[in-house]
């Protein structure tokens, strides 16, 4: 059963320069305990894709389709419904995880507020649950470190400490939005290490322009361009035989594929091209491409291409 | 932190000394000769022997630089002298105006405060609503109308159509009905200068992604803005707070004026008039001390606003 199931989502924001379409008509489905793999270059609309779930974009972002958790479409609950839902069963670990946390709160504080809200917890139980968490992501000195500010911790140990409280509530949906951006080599492997290992029984919506991360830790992954879902693989099989000539193209920019880059640039979100968003870049392109818009093929084995080669 | 303190307490010395020096210079550059002034009598000028006779008794016949170590030594021992025109200490009416100022103060702080944060908290939630335009507007013509004016408003309303409340005066001692007027006039014009900012900075806190952070955690709105982004907005409104509560402690002085508050203000620019020296001078330097103070405590309850500061100054 899928655990989520996005169908036909549109996220439209109204700007002076005319009509942002950040994502358009997705379809997209994470099953239970799956970690899915959400990898497109910055502006292709991954981390709204990820807020749109969780209704987080701000009051003039117009949304539409459905967003189907556990049998409820999101869009349509009432706020008040919607709130028991975030933090509680969906979590999302923000990028940048110094902006993301408040600089005049505890870190402790921050994370006892997740169990006082959702696990109605008292703050004596609450306060030994955190050190527990803290000491889960591998915080060392966690009992003493809970009383620190947000600027006393290193830039991999507040990525822990997000992924502490994300973990504070046990959602059965985790949302991390770019979590390893920042960090060092070896930070960013040991965190990595520690999302796997934490998402052992959850599902994960993974966002990320590291496709190597992504491969990492996820069972499928989906590419992104122009806010519209080009390709939807298993891992492996996206590794081995990309489809899309936009994923070819990500891969072969890859520093241990040669880095060689996607000639072009991504599309203006007001001006998207006519046919295939990709088409302008495309070293595949014939004229049908320009004219129509490919709709999403069913390979066999659940895999999903959006290009009139696999036609 | 009280390392912290003492080295602040530190630092303040020589500012007080520099402004003691300027206080005292700047008193003899201006023209007219307190001798001259306070022994003017119906009859015409006094004699020059009566000038030197004052002159040497005040020991003003001593070089500058005499007369200022002398005044300093006896400031430092709180001895700020006498005053050359009532001759009673220039300590007593320094303490006298200071408590009606402080009364005065006090009030128009809670006026202010009252009236500035609800009002900018309103406007930066219901932010781009005409609830927001109404408290902009409100705050502009906080802004914009001179306590002067706005005072005669006040008095012609209260005082004059309605008579509820009296024109001027100190009452007896001091009390709530003669504050009213003044405490609003000197309250509200604070009070648009620190909603606005309330508002931008509240406004401010609330586009940070650590808000993002705490509506994902479920968080109900009214801790989202009253605990997350409240606590961070509210740091450079104390700042602003705290420099209002240091203009309205030296005396607002146009107010004060108006509704014949017995001020410090008041003090200050009646010991002008008079060339009452030690008066100008005292007063000076319990301003500065005062301000000097203000910033002080301003700074210390910034480190608890804002533990980034704090840590900063253990380390």
């Amino acid at each position: 059963m899928s655990r989520l199931e996005i169908s036909n989502l549109r996220v439209l924001f109204p700007t002076d320069d005319g009509l942002v379409k950040a994502t358009n008509d997705v379809d997209l489905g994470i099953e239970e305990g799956e970690n899915l793999g959400l990898i497109g270059e910055s502006g292709s609309g991954k981390t709204v894709l990820g807020m749109a779930i969780l209704r987080l974009l701000p009051k003039d972002a117009r949304v539409e389709g459905v967003v189907r958790f556990n049998g409820r479409d999101l869009l349509s609950l009432r706020e008040e419904e919607m709130r028991r839902v975030r933090g509680r069963e969906i979590v999302m670990i923000l990028q940048n995880p110094t902006s993301a946390l408040n600089p005049v709160l505890t870190v402790g504080s921050q994370i006892e507020e997740v169990l006082r809200l959702h696990k109605g917890v008292d703050k004596r139980s609450a306060r030994k649950r955190v050190v527990e968490l803290l000491k889960m992501v591998r915080i060392r000195d966690a009992s003493k470190r809970v009383r620190d500010y947000p600027h006393q911790f290193s830039g991999g140990m507040k990525e822990r400490a997000m992924i502490a409280m994300a973990l504070a509530s046990d959602p059965t949906l985790i949302i991390a939005d770019e979590p390893t951006k920042g960090l060092d080599v070896t930070v960013k492997r040991e965190i990595l290490k520690l999302l796997k290992e934490v998402t052992e029984r959850k599902s994960m919506l993974f966002i990320t322009h590291d496709l190597a991360s992504a491969a990492e830790i996820c069972e499928r992954i989906a590419v992104m361009y122009a806010g519209e879902i080009l390709e939807v693989a298993k891992t492996e099989d996206l590794l081995d035989d990309p489809l899309h000539p936009y994923t070819e193209g990500f891969l072969n920019s890859l520093p241990s594929r040669g880095l060689k880059p996607i000639r072009g640039i991504g599309p203006s979100l007001i001006d998207l091209p006519h046919g295939c968003k990709f088409h302008p870049r495309c070293d595949h392109a014939t004229e049908v491409c320009m004219r129509e818009h490919p709709p999403m093929l069913q390979i066999e084995d659940g895999r999903q291409v959006r290009c009139f080669l696999h036609a | 932190m009280l390392a912290y303190i003492s080295k602040r307490i530190l630092l303040i010395m020589p500012a007080l000394l520099f402004v003691s020096i300027i206080s005292f210079s700047m008193v003899y550059l201006a023209p007219g000769d307190p001798a001259e002034i306070l022994l003017m009598s119906p009859e015409g000028s006094p004699s020059p022997e009566a000038i030197d006779a004052f002159r040497v008794r005040m020991g003003l016949d001593q070089p500058i630089y005499v007369q200022y170590l002398r005044w300093l030594d006896n400031v430092i021992h709180g001895d700020f002298g006498y005053s050359y025109m009532s001759e009673r200490p220039v300590a007593d009416a320094i303490m006298k105006s200071f408590k009606a100022t402080l009364k005065l103060s006090f009030v128009s702080m809670i006026v202010s405060i009252v009236v500035s944060i609800p009002l900018g908290i309103m406007a930066a939630v219901k932010h781009n609503t005409i609830i927001d335009d109404l408290c902009r507007f409100g705050a502009l013509i906080g802004v914009s109308i001179p306590n002067f004016w706005q005072a005669f408003l006040l008095i012609l309303l209260f005082s004059v159509y309605l008579d509820w409340l009296p024109v001027a005066g100190y009452g007896d001692g001091g009390d709530l009905k003669h504050m009213i007027l003044p405490a609003i006039t000197l309250g509200t014009s604070s009070a648009a200068v620190t909603a606005r900012l309330m508002r931008s900075s509240l406004l401010e806190a609330l586009s940070q992604d650590y808000i993002i952070t705490a509506r994902a955690k479920g968080l109900p709105e009214k801790i989202v803005i009253g605990k997350h982004a409240l606590k961070n907005a509210l740091i450079p409104v104390v700042t602003i707070l705290g420099l209002n509560l240091g203009f309205l402690l030296n005396g607002a002085v146009v107010t004060e004026w108006i509704f014949g508050w017995p001020g410090i203000g008041d003090l200050v620019v009646d010991s002008i008039y008079q060339r009452d020296y030690t008066v100008i001078q005292g007063s000076i330097l319990f301003i500065a001390v005062i301000f000097v103070i203000l910033n002080l405590i301003v700074d210390i309850s910034y480190t608890y606003l804002n533990p980034r500061i704090r840590y900063e100054i253990v380390d």
